[in-house]
């Protein structure tokens, strides 16, 4: 039973960094209707570049904060200068430029960093706490999750930068007339998405080791989470990064091993897809005509 | 600087617009003055919703367009929202899935919170319905109601000049009078020029002091609305009234 609550709750920090993945996969997907397959890379870059200012020797949540700042303006100037001409362009084209961009990530990091699994320093060092089955990273990293995730809620609920940014998703002809500035919109949604990779791959990188294709399984989990709770809804998204954290693990111990887990991150986009496609929490707008 | 005001607060000098191939205005002339009523009528196909998607830089155009006595032909449509030209798109531009309120903060979005405050209480006196519809989900309200949101959303907005497609489209007789009488105080009490598009020739040139008459995206009448009322000739071959 205690092996059991262990493999739950361990289930449940990487579940975060699911969520986080799929929330940003999520905000991209809602206002392109594409699926950015770079962004796990991103956030791997990201994640080197927090490792080369640490090892520059700034402190931890220094280079936390640089690290997520800098990845927003990345995430920016990628939407500004490499799909902002690709608006109104075929899907393919689109879905070209994101495998163009995940291999360049892919690359540049290789390049740069070498492929070497580096250790990544957690913030969250002692003994393991909550009786001794709960290691102090997952709980510190769920808990920046679970912060980062209410920060974004809260950004989108009640701010009206975050309103003027859900408009321009959902409608962007009737969003310009309001005098929104929708291209602004999107380039700071792909520069949000962006930061919150950015947490995702400074929390995960501990507990999997650095390397360039860090974030090739999170990416393919995070992905089955948004598919699972529903690609068209950030908070049903959310609870599906969860889920699949905890029956990525629930299935690594008990059930399929460590060797198909991710298969079974395959196997439930498949099954989803084929049965529910629109999520468990897809939700759909009703409107009067 | 009194010969600026004595201009017309919209004005459309050789306007051609189209879309991709195809051209639908060939060169339209007109002004709405200011604080004053220009309906824009014809039938379906004329090019009257193209006349204002071109106002508002939503098609390609050629021509000049001066609004304010500054040139927005060409600029970007959020730009040129911000200047002060509020547009009613054709089916109302309704954010369904946002609830009343939010349509309407983001009606109010290029302004200061506490600067709207005034307004969104101007438009809840406009529209009482909308105030007990707040925290209902936009896409669920009736035609009526999404028409009120529509207006009220623009009027957010703090315009000089209203563009409205086609208000009275798939609304009951008693619908459209309320509207047509709020549009008229819109006009009256608080100053906004008004360019309305209306397939409803009768009810547009008795709010309006100009009318154009589209043919093909061609103008084939203009001048007071008056005289057009009037004149039995253009009634009959263009109104069918």
């Amino acid at each position: 039973m205690t092996e059991f609550l262990h493999q739950v709750l361990s289930g449940i920090a990487s579940g975060g960094i699911y969520a986080s993945v799929a929330l940003a996969l999520v905000m991209i997907f809602q206002a392109t209707h594409h699926v950015n397959f770079a962004q796990g890379e991103m956030a791997m870059f990201s994640t080197y570049i927090a490792l080369a200012l640490i090892q520059a020797g700034v402190p931890y949540w220094g280079a936390f904060a640089i690290t997520v700042a800098a990845s927003m303006v990345i995430g920016a100037a990628i939407q500004r200068v490499l799909l902002t001409p690709m608006a109104g362009s075929p899907v393919l084209a689109s879905v070209g430029v994101f495998i163009g961009l995940l291999l360049i990530f892919n690359s540049v990091a290789g390049w740069l960093f070498t492929y070497q699994l580096k250790q990544f320093p957690s913030p969250f060092e002692g003994p393991p706490v909550l009786g001794g089955f709960v290691t102090r990273h997952d709980l510190g990293s769920t808990a920046v999750t679970l912060a980062v995730l209410s920060l974004v809620y809260t950004f989108f609920r009640f701010t009206n930068l975050g309103l003027a940014m859900r408009a321009s998703a959902y409608n962007p002809a009737s969003s310009r007339l309001m005098g929104i500035r929708v291209d602004r919109m999107l380039s700071l949604g792909w520069g949000l998405a962006a930061a919150i990779g950015a947490v995702a791959g400074m929390m995960i990188a501990p507990v999997v080791f650095l390397d360039p294709n860090m974030m090739s399984g999170v990416l393919l989990y995070a992905f089955a989470g948004a598919l699972l709770g529903g690609i068209s809804n950030p908070l049903g998204a959310v609870a599906g990064g969860f889920a699949i954290g905890v029956i990525e693990n629930l299935a690594g111990a008990y059930l399929v091993g460590n060797e198909l887990k991710l298969t079974l991150a395959l196997v439930i986009i498949v099954v989803v897809l084929t049965v529910k496609p629109a999520g468990l929490f897809g939700k759909s707008v009703v409107s009067r005509v | 600087m009194p010969p600026l005001l004595e201009a017309p607060l919209l004005e459309a000098s050789g306007l051609h617009a189209g879309y991709g191939e195809v051209q639908v205005l060939h060169g339209i002339d007109f002004v709405v003055d200011r604080g004053g009523v220009t309906a824009l009528l014809g039938a379906n196909g004329a090019g009257k919703t193209t006349t204002l998607r071109a106002l508002s830089g939503m098609v390609r155009t050629s021509g000049s367009i001066t609004f304010d006595g500054v040139r927005i032909d060409g600029r970007a449509t959020e730009e040129i929202a911000r200047r002060g030209v509020a547009h009613v798109p054709d089916g109302r531009g309704t954010l369904m899935e946002l609830t009343v309120e939010e349509n309407l903060r983001l009606g109010a979005y290029t302004r200061r919170r506490a600067e709207a405050a005034p307004d969104m209480e101007r438009v809840f006196g406009y529209f009482p319905r909308l105030k007990q519809r707040l925290r209902q989900q936009a896409g669920t309200l009736s035609g009526g109601e999404q028409q009120m949101l529509a207006i009220g959303r623009a009027l957010l907005l703090r315009p000089k000049l209203l563009l409205l497609d086609e208000p009275s489209f798939g609304l009951a007789p008693l619908v459209v009078r309320e509207i047509f009488d709020i549009m008229r105080r819109v006009n009256e009490d608080d100053g906004v020029s008004i360019l309305l598009v209306e397939q409803n020739a009768s009810l547009a040139l008795a709010v309006a002091d100009r009318a154009c008459l589209l043919e093909t995206g061609r103008i084939v009448v203009a001048g007071p609305a008056a005289e057009i009322r009037e004149d039995e000739a253009i009634r009959r071959s263009y109104l069918g009234y």
